[in-house]
């Protein structure tokens, strides 16, 4: 390893992208998981990575934190480029990783005293800053318990809790509620809202739930390797511009027919449901019973979501998106070698 | 899911307090040892590994001892086989938990926190240097449970033979733990790890001569026993161990003759030697490997 000694003052100007990424591309064999993206991320923002399973997060990610080289472009992590100053990007950014990574055999205290001897952390603040972590993520009463005893959301908080330890300048969270189920889910993310409001922290994060990119100050959607676009969720929900309107009707195949003829929508049908899209719902619906000609049931007027935007881009919902990506996946968790 | 999550504290997280020291050689032996005491921390807990790795010794000295003592009374007079096995028993003993040790790191790999090290920003040379020595130090402490059974099979409790075997024990567990190293850095998964100590361990020790005087073996069989590093420590060890047994010198010069190169005297001070370049050595090349893997 190409090392640079670490001298000097090592924090970088406060000013400037937590990251900066530029072409950057990763290709395993002949397959390339990451195609040459491109894409800023502002200090103290919070960024997320949204896409189905197989999309390329995971390795962006990877190549961020310095454990996977690009195989073409460049970037730039806290101020440090991830191929030529990878101690110093290691030394400036936290981790939670998709997958566990702690010694479940250890207490969470012993967890993240290794944590700040490996970090070099000042021995005089790492006991005060333990407990800082740990009451944050209100794991402090269970310090000296083995890690094996804790419950999913318990060991991810304490990830959260040790990729905060020496605090870094940009925390990534893969996936960091994968797994786990909706009440524990939502606790994480009352961490993660909270970390935001009150630190100065660049956060990186993926997940491929969409209402969990909500939560994000930007998003960038991310299919097949590329980034296919990046926003504010509002900005990219109003961009779909339609709302979505659903209707039960004594006939469906007359009303899609209707909807044809006389509005010129095309509907579609599931799960006994007529669908069709339209800007400003609310004011089509009294046309809608007014011309149809088909007795209406039931209707429903839903604002585009992250999924609708996800669809009117890829023309695949991330369902869809992740069933046809399960081969690949079950390709690279087989052929993955880096080390879970 | 009746158990509500704890609302995050109203503690503030002061960033400015906490500063991440400059690097340096300080910081490289920070990190080994911290990875080193981890290594002690989870032999301790391990209750259940410390008495297995008893299990084997005690069978070998005391049924398969006791059973060859009546077939071989006689090529060794005046010294029980049992006393003749302690020593080679010891050091085999020690081979296998140092090389198990120090492929913990594939588990590490497997549950994740191999990544946890990997990323973190301090050398991974002082990664892989903390699980040798703290593998050998594991082994070494093995090492000791092994020696309390000295008495037993009437080996004194000599403080400089107790002392002289332990510094031997730590060498030859550092190299093999080096060598361990550099099989899992290659290992991906579990099952082709089990695999690989079945083909290593036992011709290891097999070949090492720790069961068998080396004298009097066929010619191809004392080619492969001269040929294996472990034989390098393993006599030391038994040279250690007769210097300080009662019994008739003729029989122990007998049953523990010198390794020799050619009809040269190869001394102890060099045999040990040879284990430690041959453990730095291949240490280096480990951390090479683990350098290049992403
Ligand atoms: N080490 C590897 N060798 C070969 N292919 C790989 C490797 N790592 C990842 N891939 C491939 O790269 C693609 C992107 O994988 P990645 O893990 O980045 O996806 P992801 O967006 O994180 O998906 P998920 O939501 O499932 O975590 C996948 O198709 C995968 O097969
Ligand atoms: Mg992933």
């Amino acid at each position: 390893m190409t090392a640079p000694t670490i001298s000097g003052d090592i924090a970088p100007p406060d000013q400037g992208p937590a990251v900066v990424v530029e072409g950057l591309a990763k290709r395993y064999g002949d397959f390339e998981a990451v195609k040459g993206i491109d894409f800023e991320v502002g200090a103290g923002e919070t960024f997320g990575f949204l896409g189905p399973n197989g999309a390329g997060k995971s390795t962006t990610i990877k190549m961020l934190c310095t454990l996977a080289k690009p195989t073409g472009g460049r970037a730039r992590v806290a101020g440090f480029d991830v191929v030529a100053q990878r101690q110093l990007v290691r030394r400036n950014i936290g981790l939670v990783f998709q997958d566990p990574t702690l010694d479940t055999y250890l207490t969470a205290a012993q967890n993240l005293q290794f944590h700040a001897d490996l970090y070099d952390m000042d021995r005089a603040t790492v006991g005060s800053r333990m407990e800082q972590v740990l009451q944050m993520v209100g794991l402090w009463d269970r310090k000296d318990q083995q890690v094996a005893t804790f419950s999913g959301g318990m060991k991810r908080r304490l990830e959260i809790a040790r990729g905060l330890m020496h605090s870094p300048r940009v925390l990534f969270l893969d996936e960091p509620t994968v797994g786990l189920d909706p009440q524990t889910r939502a606790s994480i993310w009352s961490y993660i809202d909270e970390l935001r409001e009150r630190q100065n922290i660049t956060i990186f994060l993926t997940t491929h739930y969409m209402d969990e990119a909500e939560h994000c100050d930007r998003i960038a959607i991310m299919d097949q390797g590329e980034i296919r676009v990046l926003d504010t969720p509002e900005a990219l929900k109003a961009g779909v511009g339609t709302d979505r309107i659903q209707i039960t009707t004594a006939d469906d195949d007359a009303a899609v027919a209707a909807l044809h003829s006389v509005f010129e929508m095309e509907a579609t049908r599931s799960e006994g449901k007529v669908t069709i899209n339209v800007a400003e719902g609310e004011r089509f619906v009294p046309r809608l019973f007014a011309e149809l000609g088909v007795p209406i049931h039931s209707v429903s007027v839903a604002r585009p979501t992250l999924d609708d935007v996800f669809m009117s881009i890829t023309g695949r919902t991330i369902r869809d998106a992740e069933a046809s990506a399960g081969d690949r996946l079950r390709a690279a968790t087989v052929g993955f070698r880096g080390g879970r | 899911m009746t158990t509500t999550e704890p609302r995050p504290s109203t503690a503030t997280l002061d960033v400015a307090s906490v500063r991440v020291t400059e690097g340096g050689i300080a910081q490289d032996i920070r990190a080994i040892k911290v990875v080193m005491a981890r290594e002690l921390i989870r032999f301790r807990q391990d209750k259940i590994r410390i008495a297995s790795a008893l299990v084997q010794p005690v069978l070998f000295i005391f049924v398969l001892g006791t059973a060859l003592s009546s077939v071989t009374g006689r090529s060794m007079p005046g010294l029980s086989f049992r006393t003749f096995m302690f020593p080679g028993v010891l050091a085999t003993s020690v081979l296998f938990t140092a090389v198990f040790s120090a492929m913990s790191i594939v588990w590490d790999r497997e549950f994740g926190f191999l990544r946890e090290m990997l990323v973190a920003p301090v050398r991974r040379g002082s990664i892989l240097v903390g699980k040798a020595l703290g593998g050998a130090l594991v082994a070494t402490l093995q090492g000791v449970l092994v020696l309390l059974l000295a008495g037993f099979v009437g080996v004194p409790y000599n403080p400089v033979m107790i002392l002289t075997l332990l510094v031997e024990i730590f060498l030859l567990s550092f190299t093999l733990c080096a060598m361990g190293l550099l099989i899992a850095a290659r290992i991906q998964q579990m099952q082709t790890l089990m695999g690989i100590m079945q083909m290593i361990l036992l011709p290891l020790s097999f070949l090492s001569g720790a069961l068998y005087p080396v004298n009097n073996l066929p010619a191809w069989l004392h080619t492969l026993v001269m040929l294996n590093p472990v034989t390098y420590a393993v006599h030391p060890v038994r040279t250690a161990v007769f210097a300080h047994l009662d019994a008739p010198a003729a029989t122990l010069a007998n049953i523990n003759p010198p390794l020799t190169w050619m009809g040269w005297h190869v001394p102890t001070l060099l045999q040990l030697a040879l284990v430690v370049v041959l453990g730095l050595a291949m240490l280096a090349v480990a951390i090479r490997q683990f350098n290049k893997a992403e």
